[in-house]
């Protein structure tokens, strides 16, 4: 049979649900205990939340699943939702901007189209936003919850990295480009072509040097930055963004975080403004998240200091290894012969008694085999069970329900 | 003596209208003419008069860059800028753009009205309106809107007549033009080239990799090379409209839509019976603003397909168009404002499903039989009423189909390349002759005076409309 789920889409069978929500539980409950509150954004947005400048590059845009509405004859777009930030962004300018700081965390579908139809169109994320401070301690909270919640999914190998949009935008502004140029030459870098900046810097070979020292080596502490700094070439506004940068870093450094410093690891969103960072295991990324200062401002808001993580969901779920709850011991199988009135009602509050004792019961009345250890069959003769216990291969008559589960008690 | 190699079979998509006399006499240069390849011709299907492997259809050229590139024609002629606009959407199109011809150059602009105030691209993204801008080029005016960085745009997609809609009805225009004083002349300010422009050579991507089009492609290389190029000479005749004005946007005028093409001819006889007089609304010549004797009622004439959401978005009070139109335009919007005010009652047609001859059902039951039998599964709906075949399809509860919207002449399209048809039809003669077979009848159309039910319009001017409309309803009813 052909199959006919849609190109891009992905069924999660149990196994991978068990995953998913494995992965969303360790989520949940670290932002719920670092005082994060949940919220939920709708799956239809305005095209024209995401079309202000410096939200989405173009080529993010030119992705969207984007359509009319059935009252869209005025030409208003709507969008499946292809970011999760945004939303939550606008959700917060119109319910919660007189709040001093809001934590909110959300677990979300995005939507972009996927050319080959290989990858994902639909992707799952864990988001949290940290809006309202401008302190780089929300910065460094953020990777610190981060790192939690992938602790206690016990995934490990995982790579830290740093970079700071701030310090990559007063850089490009070294290479004294038309503002058309310098924001074309922004957006292919967010979509992950540095080699453009490698062709454009060739024309002016001081700041050829400065971006050379600045992409072409790796830091792993804050010291790299203080070096940085240091140059006789850098301009105020470089400095100023560097500090930004290594009050984090120092920040961590004392907190005894490890993180390499990689400026070409910028991705992705034209909002960010300061700080970006990036979770990685064997290549794959799983975390990525930043300072956006001016996105609330932009989609309408009054300005408010943000930032915010994502971790994602579809690479995860192939890394961790839930813990197997319900064993063949904790589940039971209630089988009958018939579905007469009397014995079914006894098989069901038989099965619910069960799971009032915290088993797991499963009904059958077709007689179907089952490799857990215990069946129990519900006679006709009213009150009458035989447990059967398939490991010891022995069946045990019961009279009450209470009595089967003292046999299975006292066999357990 | 050496043979030239043996060619495959080869299937070109040839255009109608405005690029056919060009491309016609560069074809015969090149000794590649097709019989009855003219523009009165009645026949779709033509056959190379020279090479026996090689044939061509007639399609309305916007058509032709989908018609390669879902494999249905091996090679296609038209014009850049409709490969492009599929492109804009569709980058992963099996298309091959093999070269430019050389003719019907010209260039796609972004445009603004003389009368507005926008003067330069600079300012759009600067400014915080919602940018409104009309094209028949959705997929391209996005991908610029987009990289222009604009903050609110909306696509307001158009049949034709693009450059009548500024100022009033939307700030931005994409449109093709030959060059800048032929926007110039349209009373528009060109702020933006888009990309140049001309008849172009497309193949499909498959068709390209696996079979042997060369001896088609070599004739067309002679051509480019050859030193007389008398296609060059030939210009496209294209109807001359007229949109010059003086703007009088005044908020009591009641603004009236009147349609060009097939409907121009009825309706200006209509409107002459009610002894409403309009000047420059005939064969002769087209002014897109014509005036009329009621000097409280500002006249446009634009495409009768474009009027319903015209109607709905409130740029127009009034609009004589088509029953059909009007639901295509529901169906689509089901909540939309738009709606019949007065059944005029001429240019009666029906609307209908359609198969080939070839096809042995009499009936939409049938052609379900058919297709759960195996055939026909997905089933090619083409038509240019998008949304009332959707409609027909849910209701008739047909379960696989594709439909593929054309832009007129889908009769061509049975058998080879689709297998239902919506289509319009007077007589069916036409359908007849072109060995196809009316298998339903949804609905029949006239003409008809529609209006917005939600007009928020002052109570002078909610007098005037209603004066309008009575005036247009005894017309009707004393026809």
């Amino acid at each position: 049979m052909t199959s006919q789920r849609c190109k891009g889409a992905r069924d999660l069978l149990p196994k991978d649900t068990a995953r998913f929500r494995h992965v969303e539980d360790a989520f949940r409950r670290s932002c719920l205990s670092w005082g994060y509150q949940e919220v939920r954004t709708p799956t239809l947005e305005y095209l024209h939340l995401f079309t202000a400048a410096g939200t989405l590059t173009p080529n993010m845009l030119s992705k969207v699943y984007s359509f009319l509405d059935w009252d869209g004859w005025s030409g208003e777009r709507v969008v499946l939702r292809p970011d999760g930030t945004i939303p939550v962004a606008r959700l917060y300018i119109e319910n919660l901007a007189q709040e001093a700081i809001a934590r909110l965390f959300y677990v979300t579908n995005v939507f972009a189209f996927e050319e080959t139809g290989k990858e994902n169109r639909e992707r799952w994320q864990c988001g949290v936003e940290l809006l309202g401070s401008p302190k780089s301690t929300a910065d460094v909270e953020l990777i610190l919850l981060a790192v939690e919640i992938l602790r206690s999914l016990n995934i490990s190998g995982v790579e830290i990295q740093l970079s700071h949009a701030g310090v990559l935008k007063a850089l490009l502004k070294e290479l004294k480009l038309s503002p058309d140029k310098e924001a074309a030459l922004l957006s292919q870098i967010l979509d992950g072509n540095w080699q453009v900046l490698a062709q454009t810097g060739a024309a002016n070979s001081n700041a050829d040097r400065l971006l050379s020292l600045f992409l072409d080596l790796r830091g792993e502490s804050s010291s790299f930055l203080e070096n940085l700094r240091a140059l006789p070439q850098i301009s105020s506004d470089l400095k100023s963004e560097l500090d930004s940068f290594a009050e984090v870093a120092s920040l961590l450094d004392v907190l005894d975080c490890n993180y390499h410093i990689d400026i070409t690891s910028t991705r992705g969103f034209e909002y960010y403004t300061g700080l970006c960072f990036q979770f990685l295991v064997k290549q794959d990324r799983i975390v990525s998240g930043g300072r956006y200062d001016n996105l609330v401002p932009l989609i309408g808001g009054k300005s408010t200091p943000a930032c915010g993580f994502a971790l994602y969901i579809d690479p995860l779920i192939d890394l961790v290894e839930p813990e197997v709850r319900q064993t063949k011991e904790h589940r039971i199988l209630v089988r009958s012969e018939t579905t007469m009135p009397n014995v079914t009602k006894a098989s069901f509050e038989l099965a619910q008694c069960l799971r009032e004792a915290g088993y797991v019961a499963e009904l059958d009345f077709s007689g179907r085999q089952s490799d857990w250890r215990w069946v129990i069959t519900v006679e006709e003769k009213p009150s009458s069970f035989i447990v059967i216990d398939q490991i010891q291969n022995q069946k045990t008559e019961a009279s009450s329900i209470a009595n089967v589960i003292d046999i299975m008690g006292g066999s357990a | 003596m050496l043979t030239e190699p043996q060619s495959d079979y080869v299937k070109v998509a040839l255009p109608k209208g405005s690029l056919l006399p060009a491309t016609a006499c560069f074809l015969n240069e090149i000794g590649l003419e097709f019989e009855n390849y003219t523009q009165k011709t009645r026949v779709y299907r033509l056959q190379s008069t020279r090479l026996p492997h090689l044939s061509a259809k007639m399609f309305q050229e916007k058509d032709i860059p989908i018609q390669v590139a879902v494999g249905n024609y091996d090679l296609g002629i038209c014009g850049s800028d409709w490969i492009e606009e599929l492109l804009a959407k569709y980058p992963a199109s099996a298309l091959v753009r093999v070269f430019g011809l050389e003719y019907n150059k010209g260039n796609l602009y972004m445009a603004a009205s003389q009368h507005g105030n926008i003067s330069s691209v600079q300012e759009l993204p600067h400014r915080q309106d919602t940018w409104r801008i009309v094209t028949e080029y959705p997929n391209l005016a996005e991908a610029s809107a987009l990289s222009l960085r604009l903050r609110k745009f909306r696509i307001l997609p158009v049949w034709g007549a693009a450059e009548v809609y500024p100022p009033e009805n939307a700030d931005l225009v994409v449109l093709w033009a030959q060059n800048e004083s032929a926007i110039k002349a349209q009373n528009l300010v060109s702020l933006k080239t888009l990309l140049s422009t001309g008849a172009f050579l497309i193949a499909n991507k498959e068709s390209w990799q696996t079979k042997n089009v060369g001896q088609v492609i070599s004739r067309f290389s002679q051509g480019l090379r050859a030193t007389a190029k008398p296609w060059l000479q030939i210009k496209p005749k294209s109807a001359r409209s007229v949109n010059s004005f003086h703007p009088d946007f005044s908020q009591e005028k009641v603004w009236l839509a009147i349609p060009d093409g097939h409907q121009q001819a009825p309706t200006s006889e209509f409107l002459n019976k009610a002894g409403l007089e309009l000047q420059g609304y005939s064969a002769r010549m087209l002014k897109r603003r014509p005036s009329f004797n009621l000097d409280w009622v500002n006249v446009k004439v634009i495409r009768p397909q474009d009027m319903p959401l015209q109607v709905a978005n409130g740029n127009f009070d009034l609009a004589i168009t088509g029953r059909d139109w009007l639901l295509d335009h529901l169906y689509r919007f089901p909540t939309s404002p738009a709606t019949e005010l007065v059944e005029l009652g001429f240019g009666e047609v029906k609307v209908v499903a359609v198969v080939s001859q070839d096809l042995s059902v009499a009936d939409i039951d049938d052609l379900k039989r058919l297709m759960q039998a195996g055939g026909l599964s997905p089933l090619r709906v083409a038509s240019e009423y998008i949304n009332i075949a959707d409609k027909y399809l849910h209701d008739n509860h047909v379960s696989r189909y594709k439909l593929i919207p054309t832009w007129g002449a889908s009769e061509a399209l049975l058998p080879e390349d689709a297998d239902l048809l919506i289509e319009n039809t007077q007589t069916g003669k036409t359908l007849a002759e072109h060995n196809l077979r009316i298998v339903d009848t949804l609905f029949k159309s006239t003409a008809c005076l529609i209006g917005n039910k939600n007009s928020l319009a002052s109570p002078t001017k909610r007098e005037r409309i209603a004066s309008l409309v009575e005036i247009l309803r005894q017309t009707a009813e004393s026809n």
